[in-house]
């Protein structure tokens, strides 16, 4: 058996991270702490975007720290309406077909992504995934601290933890499978003997045709 | 009495032209070389419309095609793709004329439920763009895209299995074509191999009906594909054919073109150039210094742009074998070529295209579909070459590969064949999961790639002329890494290649040049 392992943001959703963070920002416990927490977000977003061109850790890190005071409760009661947000409204029409050919074949499917633990679970239920690796928010006293747990997800982070992955469910790396939309995933998608660029940015684009990995739309109608 | 299309060189012979992909080169050959040229183009057609609504009406087998009609029915029409004719043809395209006609007949009959389907079988799926010039602006604007589209052998709901042959094929369709009512297909047909029961047995059907025959055993079974009734290929094909003929009711409306490949700055290409006018001479000479200074994307942009003249020579229509018959005959009467002896050594050029890189670079496996896939097979009889021989062919063999297209060709030729090249070992141990790539299908659905399942099946399309050919030297190569792959040797000159091949040839071999730029066919006596 072989595994498929697929990154979620931007390859199997349009959406990312940010619009995780916007949505429970825009939807704290009252207006006031609202438009505050989305100011403060904003006010972050220069420093964010020089993360991002840096590396994609510290920008999750950097991100997540936006939930610190929020209540456990609070994150648990919006889940359901931040995936339908943020994952099930904004899933690419060919994302389902895919999974569902890769499970025809037999292949074990796996979503490795920066997105919140809880919010892969649900997408992962509704694609019919068999496995989910994603970031976890550190909850102290029933609060957020807005740190995550180790390990973050992001980068060469996801290439350790699908090697991992492999070795424990005896899937040859060789024989398997990755997909991903963004040139910070090149380390995840070097480790697997089939990679896919999917809707590739502009940077994995040029790497994809310089390896000649195939290069797929998931945008287009199925 | 002296054969036209032969002419053996002595010393005052000027050098030969031929192709090595998309550049022109010359070469000098020994004296006494035998060089084969194509037959002039035959005559086309003078009124084309008038022949379509002829053949129609009086087709061959069967009940002409308005005696099947009535209203209500429902009708899929099914079209060859773009990979023939080579090079695509001028505008208006012989289906879209066929289309005019049959949809105006359709539209008399109050025929209203009709689908058009591109039978690409596992081909790529072609563009909007492709699609409008092929079939022409009326018929695009009419029918694009929900009524007008490729076939997708992959889609399990555009499916509809029919049942099994007596010899076990099982036979899987267009769902579209098996609820319709009438099937008719128009067939453009460029060469023997094309057509009869091929058009919707093969263009319309899923990888399970594939499987019976592009495989390395029946590609091996018989003659040539390019003769119908000596090759493996084609007894399996027909026999897929006929079951489906049992159970669906299919009217052909096949066509056939002469070969007038070139005209205007490139007609000198199918003549031999001791007989050039000082204006073709010139030609030449223009063409070799324009394609050594220009990049290779330029020149390749050049010939995808290029539009062949092609004349239609002939129009018939019926019932699938009635009709295919008369194809066959007006193919072999444009193409045959009676030749005297088996050759020892055969000079070939490797032009740039072939049916499965129409807009795209000709890569590695795709040299070898030509050389030892449809120029072995371009014969009725006896190969030209002998068994054992050597083929000197020309091609820069560069290890490139089109994106978009041949995404999966990439992996099969670094992946796989370097791994093996036996066709059995290859049908047995890697086609099932390499052409399994969910990325790979997905590309050839949504995209325009071919399924991966076709790298093999090109391998397999030169299984026989890899065990008749003894030895292939390549000229022009700029690598030695692919043509190590296709089992090639490398020659830096035509010379050395001759002395080379010269090694494992019997005394005073017979060195014979052809070339199948414009298309040709041997028959050796």
């Amino acid at each position: 058996m072989t595994a498929s392992y697929f990154d979620v943001d931007g390859t199997l959703v349009r959406t990312n991270l940010m619009h995780t963070a916007i949505y429970y920002m825009a939807n704290q416990i009252n207006p006031l702490r609202s438009a505050k927490s989305l100011a403060r977000l904003a006010l972050r977003a220069p420093q964010l975007l020089l993360s991002e061109l840096r590396d994609r850790r510290t920008f999750n890190e950097q991100l997540f720290e936006c939930f610190a005071g929020m209540s456990e409760d609070r994150l648990v009661c919006l889940a359901d309406d931040t995936y339908n947000f943020a994952m099930k409204d904004a899933l690419f029409t060919g994302a389902r077909d895919l999974i569902s050919r890769c499970k025809a074949e037999g292949q074990e499917v796996v979503l490795i992504s920066g997105a919140l633990d809880f919010l892969l679970e649900r997408l992962a239920a509704d694609l019919g995934a068999d496995h989910w690796v994603g970031n976890r928010l550190e909850i102290n006293d029933e609060h957020c601290t807005g740190k995550l747990l180790r390990p973050v997800v992001a980068g060469p982070t996801k290439a350790r933890l699908i090697v991992e992955h492999a070795r424990t469910k005896g899937h040859d790396l060789a024989e398997c499978f990755g997909y991903s939309d963004s040139y910070s995933d090149v380390p995840m998608l070097s480790v697997v003997g089939r990679p896919a660029a999917v809707n590739p940015d502009a940077a994995l684009l040029r790497l994809a045709h310089a390896y000649q990995w195939p290069v797929i739309r998931l945008d287009k109608a199925a | 009495m002296s054969n036209p299309n032969i002419v053996y060189l002595d010393k005052n012979s000027a050098p030969r032209v031929m192709f090595s992909g998309d550049s022109i080169i010359e070469v000098d050959l020994p004296v006494g070389t035998r060089c084969i040229y194509p037959k002039p183009p035959v005559d086309g057609l003078k009124d084309v419309d008038a022949a379509i609504r002829y053949a129609i009406n009086h087709p061959f087998g069967c009940e002409p095609l308005y005696a099947k009609l009535r209203p209500g029915m429902k009708v899929v029409i099914a079209v060859d793709d773009i990979s023939l004719p080579l090079p695509p043809m001028r505008r208006p395209d012989i289906r879209a004329r066929v289309l005019n006609i049959v949809l105006d007949m359709l539209d008399e009959h109050g025929v209203e439920d009709i689908e058009i389907i591109v039978a690409v079988a596992y081909h790529r799926h072609m563009k909007e763009n492709e699609i409008k010039r092929m079939v022409g602006d009326r018929v695009f604007n009419r029918f694009w895209p929900e009524r007008l589209y490729n076939h997708d052998a992959e889609d399990p709901e555009q499916l509809a299995y029919l049942g099994k042959t007596d010899a076990g094929e099982e036979v899987e369709l267009s769902k579209a074509a098996v609820e319709s009512d009438l099937i008719i297909y128009v067939n453009l047909n460029l060469v023997p191999m094309d057509g009869g029961h091929k058009s919707v047995g093969v263009g319309l059907c899923s990888g399970r009906t594939l499987a019976a025959h592009h495989n390395p055993r029946t590609m091996m079974e018989g003659g040539s594909y390019m003769t119908p009734e000596n090759s493996g290929l084609h007894r399996s094909v027909d026999r897929i054919g006929r079951f489906i003929n049992k159970k669906l009711d299919i009217f052909h409306i096949e066509s056939t073109v002469n070969n007038r490949m070139f005209d205007g700055n490139l007609d000198f290409l199918a003549k031999n150039p001791d007989d050039y006018s000082s204006f073709e001479k010139f030609k030449l000479r223009s063409t070799l210094f324009a394609l050594d200074r220009l990049p290779q994307a330029a020149r390749q942009e050049i010939f995808d742009r290029y539009r062949a003249p092609y004349a239609i020579t002939g129009v018939f229509a019926g019932e699938t074998e009635a009709c295919h018959k008369h194809t066959v005959d007006k193919c072999y009467e444009q193409y045959l070529v009676d030749v005297e002896d088996q050759a020892d050594i055969q000079i070939t050029g490797i032009p740039y295209i072939s049916p499965y890189n129409v807009g795209a670079f000709l890569n590695p496996v795709l040299v070898q579909v030509l050389a030892q896939g449809y120029f072995h097979n371009l014969h009725r009889g006896k190969p030209l070459l002998k068994e054992g021989g050597t083929i000197i062919i020309t091609h820069p063999c560069s290890d490139r590969f089109d994106h978009e297209q041949h995404a999966p060709y990439t992996e099969f030729f670094h992946k796989i064949l370097t791994e093996t090249s036996d066709d059995f070992e290859l049908h047995k141990r890697y086609e099932r999961k390499f052409s399994r790539n969910p990325a790979y299908i997905r590309m050839y659905r949504h995209g325009h790639s071919f399924h991966p399942n076709h790298p093999f099946y090109m391998w397999y399309w030169g299984t026989a002329g890899r065990k008749h050919q003894g030895r292939c030297i390549v000229v022009g190569a700029d690598n030695e890494y692919v043509p190590r792959i296709l089992g090639y040797e490398t020659a830096p000159s035509m010379t050395e290649a001759i002395r080379m091949a010269k090694e494992s040839a019997p005394e005073d071999p017979q060195i014979t040049c052809v070339n199948y730029t414009p298309i040709m066919m041997t028959q050796v006596s």
